[in-house]
């Protein structure tokens, strides 16, 4: 009996994430534009949240010394010293969080200028928590198979 | 934890001879724990490993780069990412360290760290191989019992900690850094016995230590009954051909590589070759129910917490916490670093305390004696280790691929002077894969999952031998706590 609960359990588990899966929203896509302002060592906003196939319009605006944007996984560059600013056009084709950093020496702690873009719906963050679950769940049934309590 | 320096008796089995059937025997319900192999039954590898020149030659090299980097760290301009001792330290070494040398090869790096070479030298009076006839230098006293213990290297990195956002970005404090530590040790080294400092005050030592029962080498005797017949014990007090054990261990019963310092000097002391270097599988020295303690369970708490605190600080975008951590003001510092100690000496320990008192509860039994919390709580702090060492690593790809392009550029030109020694100083900042980085981040997180409960089921079985039913109901809350500090790391890396 509790064999089968656990089964049950399992395929819940699964069809959930399924389910969720399928069930994502897709908002149609958009044009965004974003000022992107610049200091020693942070960004101003310090996370963009989009949605997947918006096009988005970055103006980088530096404050204090020349900072650059540098985003992962995208792999767009950018840069302006204070009083200009640098603009980039693209599509947020890829879905996920993706870092944006500072691609000029900019000072001591520039390594650890960074901010975040967030693509959603964020597949590969969801994906894995679901993982976690299936495996926290998994590893656990097996352990209840082993101590002879799903019998 | 029992660091002893005098012959003992060999302890007991390494791993409970009473096995709950929890436990099915295997690492990560794929290897047998007891497989081994012998990685010096080849003689030329014994050769090579017995030779005194296998620790002398990459001490030399790792001191001549280390007298660079700290040369560098004063007379070079202070901008981290064009000086080789920011690059090399805290990109190379440390991405190296956590990604390489510790999960596969233990405290390896211990055997060639120039810094404590230098007491050692003296200590000996020869820098390399052994003279037997000489007196070691110095006084020559014990370390004092109440502190051979993790507890003083559980402060000092922390304290070292509170100030990484200034260690990793300025060289003058990575070289004040180095300098203090070969100063410190040189004073240790000539007061206390042997490697008192690596052992006891070490920044790194201690995490190298714990995170060490995860590698896959491990250093052990043949067959114990040689060594029980053997006296006295060649790899404690030394023979002609080496030096007893530098970090004063007793090799012959050796079952955790934890004060392992890998410099296989018992190999070449052992006049019976009764020593060798083993393959096993990760992970089997978490599973030695002996020497356990609360130093090492807060060294686990530690490990992780930061690896947790340094994704928030250092690959976050919160630019306040950035300026705490880059002391923009004393006042700013202040609150990060007090917010800093909440979280990894009292908030994260209480949360894990909670979740091994509830543990606790949920495998009591009416009429029967339950274990103290105590013992749960540490018992269960060391399925923390592959998490932690598996969330520096996933944190260390998020240093190594947008940053590792520097290295190429400071090698040509270690103190930014203008020079192009290979050619390689023109070559520009340029992030590698940084793509990739999520789904590496998310592998390595879902791998520490797997290993964490692995290991957490069989402390389960350790904990309740004869009762599965307990065992399981102790570890449901401990598998509920892996789940929810993936699901965070998972958050801070990819959320």
């Amino acid at each position: 009996m509790r064999k089968w609960l656990a089964a049950g359990v399992t395929v819940l588990l699964a069809a959930a994430f399924l389910l969720h899966l399928l069930f994502l929203s897709h908002p149609a896509p958009v044009t965004r534009g974003i000022t992107l302002t610049a200091r020693k060592f942070a960004y101003e906003p310090n996370i963009i949240s989009v949605n997947k196939g918006d096009r988005l319009r970055i103006t980088l605006t530096p404050e204090d010394v020349e900072h650059g944007f540098f985003l992962d996984g995208y792999n767009i560059e950018s840069h302006a010293r204070p009083g200009r600013v640098s603009t980039v056009d693209f599509e947020a084709g890829i879905s996920g969080k993706f870092p944006f950093r500072c691609s000029v020496t900019c000072g001591a702690f520039h390594p650890y200028m960074m901010g975040w873009l967030k693509v959603g719906p964020n597949y590969p963050f969801i994906v894995s928590i679901w993982m976690v679950a299936l495996l926290g769940w998994l590893t656990l049934a097996y352990a209840l198979h082993r101590g002879g309590m799903l019998r | 934890m029992t660091t002893t320096d005098s012959p003992q008796e060999p302890a007991p089995q390494a791993i409970s001879p009473q096995r709950s059937s929890l436990d099915d025997g295997k690492i990560l319900w794929l290897i047998p724990e007891a497989w081994r192999l012998n990685l010096t039954s080849a003689p030329w590898v014994r050769r090579i490993i017995k030779s005194p020149f296998f620790n002398f030659a990459p001490t030399l090299l790792n001191l001549w780069i280390f007298v660079i980097i700290i040369i560098g760290a004063f007379v070079a301009p202070q901008i981290g990412n064009a000086n080789l001792g920011i690059m090399f330290v805290w990109i190379l070494w440390w991405v190296l360290l956590m990604m390489v040398m510790v999960p596969f090869l233990g405290r390896i790096w211990c055997q060639s760290c120039p810094l404590p070479s230098l007491g050692e030298w003296m200590q000996r009076k020869s820098i390399v191989g052994r003279t037997p006839d000489k007196e070691f230098l110095g006084l020559k006293k014990r370390w004092p019992k109440a502190l051979s213990n993790m507890w003083l290297v559980n402060f000092i990195f922390l304290g070292l900690a509170l100030f990484s956002g200034i260690l990793t970005t300025r060289p003058w404090a990575t070289g004040l850094l180095f300098l203090s530590i070969i100063v410190v040790d040189l004073i240790v080294a000539y007061v206390f016995r042997l490697r008192a400092f690596c052992l006891y005050l070490c920044p790194v030592g201690g995490f190298l230590g714990l995170f060490s029962n995860f590698a896959t080498v491990e250093v052990r005797s043949k067959d114990k009954d040689i060594c029980a017949r053997h006296v006295p014990k060649e790899c404690v007090v030394g023979s002609s051909t080496g030096y007893g054990c530098p970090w004063m261990q007793l090799p012959f019963s050796q079952t955790r590589n934890t004060y392992c310092g890998m410099c296989f000097e018992c190999l070449r002391s052992c006049s019976y070759d009764n020593m060798m270097v083993q393959l096993r599988p990760p992970g089997t020295d978490l599973l030695v129910d002996e020497h356990r303690g609360l130093d090492e369970a807060y060294k686990g708490l530690i490990m992780l917490s930061c690896a947790i605190l340094y994704s928030v600080v250092m690959m976050g975008p919160w630019g306040f916490i950035k300026d705490g951590a880059n002391v923009l003001t004393w006042k700013a510092w202040a609150v990060y670093a007090g917010a800093f100690l909440l979280w990894a000496l009292l908030v994260f320990p209480g949360i894990f305390w909670l979740v091994s008192a509830i543990s606790r509860v949920l495998s009591k039994k009416a009429g029967e004696a339950q274990a103290p919390l105590k013992r749960f709580f540490v018992a269960y702090s060391y399925t923390l280790v592959p998490l932690g060492m598996m969330a520096w690593i996933a944190f260390s790809f998020g240093i190594l691929l947008p940053n590792g392009s520097y290295v190429l550029s400071v090698i040509s030109d270690p103190w930014n002077q203008g020079w192009n020694l290979f050619g390689t100083a023109g070559f520009a900042w340029q992030p590698f894969l940084t793509g990739l980085t999520p789904y590496l981040q998310i592998l390595v997180m879902l791998g520490a999952l797997l290993f964490s409960i692995n290991i957490a089921t069989k402390i389960a079985g350790q904990l309740f031998p004869s009762d599965s039913r307990r065992a399981v109901h102790s570890l449901i809350p401990v598998i509920l706590f892996h789940m929810t500090a993936v699901a965070a790391l998972l958050a801070l890396f990819v959320g």
